[in-house]
């Protein structure tokens, strides 16, 4: 038998342990109600630890006033109440930012199960001690029994007290030490009576009712077994570190159904109390039957409930149909349930045998799943079988109409024609149109067109005609089964109608979020993916949608060149930063700053966080739907995924990008040695020999020494100029400072600059007249007609000619700088342009082959064009194109 | 040139340019003073009162550019700067800042001394209080009295406008004038940002007074900082 732990196993313990080695470590004083001394042991432990070093300080105590307690808090370092102002009143609130501004070793935080002032970042205390932790400090804090979500129920039966303020039983589960503070029943009331517990007056009587010895009791065996448990789990948990084999498998998966009411509490709490002590994942689902109107107080108790599931550490599904059954047992099959939990039905059985037991089909049908039937919960689900569409809605006046003209013109006809028909004939006529205004119409004019065809039967054909009176009995059953056809036929269209409704918002669903996935395919940049994501979900859910994405100093910005869809201020900025942070949900609608005007989710793919998307619903309470929310969460996937793709794509790009300037860092680097070497060289030769002279130079060698020496100098001194041009191209610090300019200043300049190295060749010059100045910059322009020119020089032979000409072609002024030289090998004219790259002929040509390069920066920055070719005739032209615009009128200035 | 020989004073930190320029300037008939501080610097241009000073931007307890400027605030000596910064940006910082001239290293002495003899000339000049009535360089001639511009024996036609820009440089002659003096001293305060006023003026008396347009021998250009008379 192996038991040693599976790789799995071990990685996953040792995420846990360096989640927790970030994470501060929490400790909750647990207690069984008010008066045990919670505070009291805390502050002892505290001050035990001040004694070692801890830096500790105390975060929020409440003394009640209470001496023993006080005196323990003597010499604490506390941290100032934050103070919030709601509506015109200053509440004291306690500040979590400061001590994570403080960032001490521990802080002491009481009272875990508080509810913070309307205002405060998080609804309830114990979020602010996430934060904490999450922030790398350790907490102390104390939490009475009746404050756990699970236990609540239980004890609302024991005590009758129903206490609204509870904190997830995760947050005891993942406490890193959970500390009694136990005292007897006897001895509490004993300190009661010494007014040593805590009562506030207004609820003396509630309190009263409370600390009866029997609850007191009872509270006290519930925090007992829940500490048991806990060291079970402990125990559990040390026997999964250390490879020994759990009894239960931990395969197990729960399904538990609830339906739109406030039963559906229970009942998870019921099941939360189950998977504890099977230590697995569950879901708690819902099933909604598109058309059925649920109102809106069990639309309420149902988000309630579903936000339950989730903090009791649930995850919850909602889907969509019109059997309930089928829904549960296919999603069940699809997601590896072994276990489904139903409420007991709490309906008439009749139901079950008119229309079919949900229970009954989803037992049958569950194979292999187990179901267990708990107490707690009407039917989950649905609460009849068939969905009861629109039932309350009233039909359009025109269908009443319109079914009772049908009637009355069947009952003329009928008339008309009585003579040739026997009454069965009669009746069946009325059926008909009886039905085919079923199969039309809603229930009510169905209705009403039977009743009135019963009516016009009876009045018109059935003896004694043209009397309500029936003679023979057996007509009444007529009458019934006409009435009963018509409602089983309008049943039915309702039903198919309702199963084409489904069909069409499931379908609308898909078919929106497939345009989107199918167009974000299609997309490249993270610019164009956030315009076309927000663009669809607009679409979809009719809010302004807005994509934030971290910027490289982590911050959450809009990324450049999308449209901002809604203010995005400080308040709404730092919601998205929470949200990034914890990659939770938050915002407008939530429990954790709902002041917030938007609602935002965190976009994580495969690599983590690449975004925060915020929506700004007009109505706080639409993404409250868990249909909504998980619609919206879907799209989010979708464009974090898209995102995603971008950001790696862009990421991939920039490693080759820096792979390539590597390699060209070390080129320039060999290059340049040589480059900078040679001119040296000869400097240094030029130069040592003049001085080294003993007499035996010639004036004309001393001269023609020093005249290299210094021609050697202005050579470094261009190829330094050239690199430091390059380094400016290329690190996109050229800034292009445009003005209207006649192209002769730039050329004119570089003509003049070059004057003694053009000795050799004849430079012509035709620049029209008619010519117009162009916007450029003209320091980086001369740069491109030196470069050019020198390359001309370089590369033909001397007394071969230059010539400059420029022409207007289609709204850019196209220059051309031509030689007679040997033209360009084939191959070259792509090749040229390259950096350090030199035409191999040319090997004693100086220079690092950057000229050109600098070149195609410069035309490149002033949005043109260059290119080299060969020239007819002979020889090679570079061309350049500048894009010309007309210059601000002249003629306006002042003469 | 005076017969007593011209004091330059020379702000200059790096030990070889001081060496260079001590041979240079010695071998040509200067005098120099030495300073290695713009606070040296400033107490020397004050306290022996020299006809030119060689200022270096890069000092190491100040900009020369600040240096520059606070000479400004009492006087006039001529201030040429001698800098290895080569951007427009710090050209045109200096030349407001109060700098006559302004020479990018490295540097050859025949341009140096060139830029120096333009300064003292200007000093000498503003100091008798009258400028020359008739400028001449080359085959170009600016009578001042008779506003009057020839190119060799002709007449040359200017409009006001090409008549004031060159008469501007001529009040300048030798020294570099930013695109902005130009414009606030031709078209007026207004007008600074209308470069290109100045480019179109510019290119029609090029067309006017130069042989090849192409390339000026007398309106030189300093590209991205402004235009120069030629003197010699």
């Amino acid at each position: 038998m192996d038991n040693r732990p599976s790789p799995e196993a071990l990685l996953q313990r040792l995420r846990e342990e360096e989640a927790r080695a970030a994470r501060g470590r929490l400790k909750i004083f647990f207690g069984a109600s008010p008066g045990v001394g919670k505070t009291y042991a805390m502050l002892e432990e505290a001050r035990a630890k001040r004694r070692e070093g801890v830096d500790v300080i105390v975060g929020v105590v409440e003394t009640h006033g209470r001496a023993e307690t006080t005196a323990l808090l003597d010499g604490f370092e506390v941290v100032p109440r934050k103070q919030i102002d709601y509506r015109g009143v200053a509440l004291e609130e306690f500040d979590a930012d400061a001590v994570i501004t403080r960032r001490p070793t521990l802080v002491l935080v009481d009272e875990l199960a508080h509810t913070n002032a309307p205002g405060s970042r998080h609804a309830k205390r114990w979020q602010d001690v996430e934060d904490l932790l999450a922030a790398g400090i350790s907490v102390y804090t104390t939490l009475n029994v009746q404050h756990l979500e699970s236990l609540n129920d239980i004890v609302a039966q024991i005590t009758g007290v129903h206490v609204r303020e509870t904190v997830p039983d995760s947050l005891l589960d993942e406490a890193d030490e959970v500390e009694l503070a136990d005292l007897s029943a006897d001895d509490l009331l004993k300190r009661m009576s010494e007014g040593k517990v805590y009562v506030p007056d207004q609820a003396a009587r509630a309190i009263q009712e409370f600390f009866r010895k029997g609850n007191l009791i009872a509270l006290r065996e519930l925090a007992l077994r829940q500490t048991a448990e806990r060291v079970d789990a402990q125990m559990r948990g040390y026997m999964r570190e250390h490879g020994i084999r759990e009894i239960w498998s931990a395969a197990d998966r729960i399904l538990v159904c609830i339906g739109p009411n406030p039963l559906g509490a229970r009942l998870i709490r019921a099941a939360k109390r189950m998977v504890g002590g099977l230590k697995c994942d569950w879901e708690v689902l819902f099933v909604e039957a598109p058309g059925l109107r649920i109102s809106a107080s069990d639309r309420a108790a149902l988000v309630e409930n579903l936000q339950l599931a989730q903090q009791l550490g649930a995850k919850t599904v909602t889907l969509s149909g019109l059997n309930a059954a089928e829904e549960v047992l296919a999603y069940a099959r699809a997601n590896n349930v072994t276990k489904i939990i139903v409420g007991k039905p709490t309906h008439p059985a009749w139901r079950d045998m008119l229309f079919g037991s949900m229970l009954d089909q989803l037992v049958r049908g569950s194979g292999d799943v187990d179901v267990y039937v708990m107490t707690g919960d009407v039917e989950p689900s649905v609460r009849a079988r068939g969905p009861r569409v629109d039932r309350g809605a009233w039909a359009p006046v025109g269908h009443y109409v319109w079914s009772t003209l049908a009637v009355v013109f069947c009952a003329a006809i009928n008339l008309a024609v009585f003579r040739f028909l026997t009454l069965t004939d009669v009746a069946m006529v009325f059926l008909l149109v009886v039905a085919v205004v079923g199969s039309r119409y809603e229930r009510g004019p169905t209705i009403v067109a039977s009743f009135l065809g019963i009516a016009l039967f009876d009045f018109f054909f059935v003896p004694p005609r043209f009397t309500f009176a029936v003679s023979d009995v057996s007509y009444i059953l007529t009458f019934g089964v006409m009435l009963v056809i018509a409602l089983l036929i309008s049943g039915l269209t309702l039903r198919i109608r309702a199963q084409a409704e489904t069909a069409r918002v499931r379908e609308r669903r898909t078919a929106a979020l497939y345009a989107m996935t199918r167009e974000l395919a299609a997309v490249r940049g993270e610019a164009e993916i956030v315009t076309t994501a927000s663009r669809h979900m607009r679409s979809t859910f009719g809010t302004p949608v807005q994509i934030l994405v971290p910027s490289d100093d982590r911050r959450l910005e809009v990324p450049v060149g999308t449209p901002l869809a809604y203010p995005i201020d400080d308040k709404e900025q730092s919601v998205a930063a929470w949200v990034a942070e914890r990659q939770h949900i938050a915002g407008a609608g939530t429990d954790t700053l709902p002041a917030a005007q938007g609602l935002y989710l965190p976009l994580v793919a495969a690599t983590g966080l690449v975004g925060v998307l915020g929506v700004r619903p007009s109505d706080p309470k639409q993404f409250q739907d868990p249909v909504a929310l998980q619609l919206l969460e879907t799209f989010a996937s979708q464009a974090a995924l898209a995102l995603e793709r971008a950001m790696l794509a862009d990421r991939a790009q920039r490693e080759a990008v820096a792979v390539e300037a590597e390699r060209l860092r070390t080129s320039l680097l060999s290059s340049l040695s040589h480059d900078m070497r040679t001119p040296l060289g000869a400097i240094t030769g030029a130069v040592s020999s003049v001085l080294e002279d003993k007499g035996t130079l010639s004036e004309a060698t001393r001269r023609d020494l020093l005249k290299t020496a210094l021609e050697e100098a202005q050579r470094m001194n261009r190829l330094i100029a050239n690199l430091l041009d390059m380094i400016r191209v290329e690190s996109g610090a050229l800034e292009v400072q445009k003005e209207w300019l006649p192209l002769e200043e730039p050329l004119g300049v570089a003509l003049i600059r070059l004057e003694d190295r053009l000795r050799e060749h004849p430079v012509s010059v035709q620049l029209p007249p008619e010519l117009p100045a162009v916007p450029l910059d003209e320091v980086l322009i001369e740069q491109v007609f030196i470069n050019l020119l020198e390359n001309a020089i370089k590369y033909t032979p001397a007394g071969t000619p230059i010539d400059v000409s420029a022409v207007m072609q289609d709204g850019t002024v196209r220059v051309d700088v031509a030689d007679r030289g040997p033209g360009l090998r084939p191959g070259d004219e792509g090749r040229i342009f390259d950096k350090f790259y030199r035409a191999p002929a040319s090997s004693a040509a100086s220079g690092v082959g950057l000229g050109l390069t600098i070149c195609r920066g410069i035309v490149t920055a002033h949005g043109g064009r260059i290119w080299a070719e060969n020239r007819p005739g002979g020889g090679a032209v570079f061309r350049f194109t500048l894009p010309a615009s007309p210059p601000p009128g002249v003629g306006e200035a002042p003469a | 040139m005076a017969e007593v020989a011209p004091v330059v004073l020379l702000v200059e930190d790096e030990p070889q340019m001081r060496r260079f320029l001590r041979a240079a300037l010695e071998g040509n008939g200067y005098r120099l003073i030495e300073s290695t501080t713009a606070r040296d610097g400033l107490a020397q241009a004050a306290g022996r009162n020299p006809d030119a000073i060689l200022l270096d931007l890069g000092l190491p307890d100040g900009d020369g550019i600040e240096v520059a400027r606070r000479i400004r605030e009492w006087g006039t000596t001529p201030i040429v700067v001698i800098s290895a910064r080569g951007k427009e940006q710090d050209k045109i910082a200096a030349l407001d800042a109060g700098a006559d001239d302004y020479l990018t290293k490295p540097f050859g002495v025949g341009e140096l001394l060139a830029r120096l003899r333009v300064a003292l000339r200007r000093a000498t000049r503003s100091a008798d209080g009258q400028a020359t009535p008739v400028f001449t360089v080359g085959d170009l001639t600016v009578d001042l009295v008779a506003r009057r511009v020839r190119l060799g024996d002709t007449e040359v036609h200017l409009t006001p406008t090409e008549y004031k820009l060159l008469t501007t440089l001529v009040r300048y002659a030798g020294r570099v004038v930013t695109h902005r003096q130009l414009l606030k001293e031709v078209w007026g305060p207004n007008a600074i940002e209308h470069t290109h006023y100045l480019r179109v003026y510019m290119t029609h008396l090029r067309h006017k007074v130069e042989h090849d347009a192409t390339r000026p021998r007398y309106l030189l250009t300093e590209p991205g900082v402004g235009y120069r008379l030629q003197t010699e």
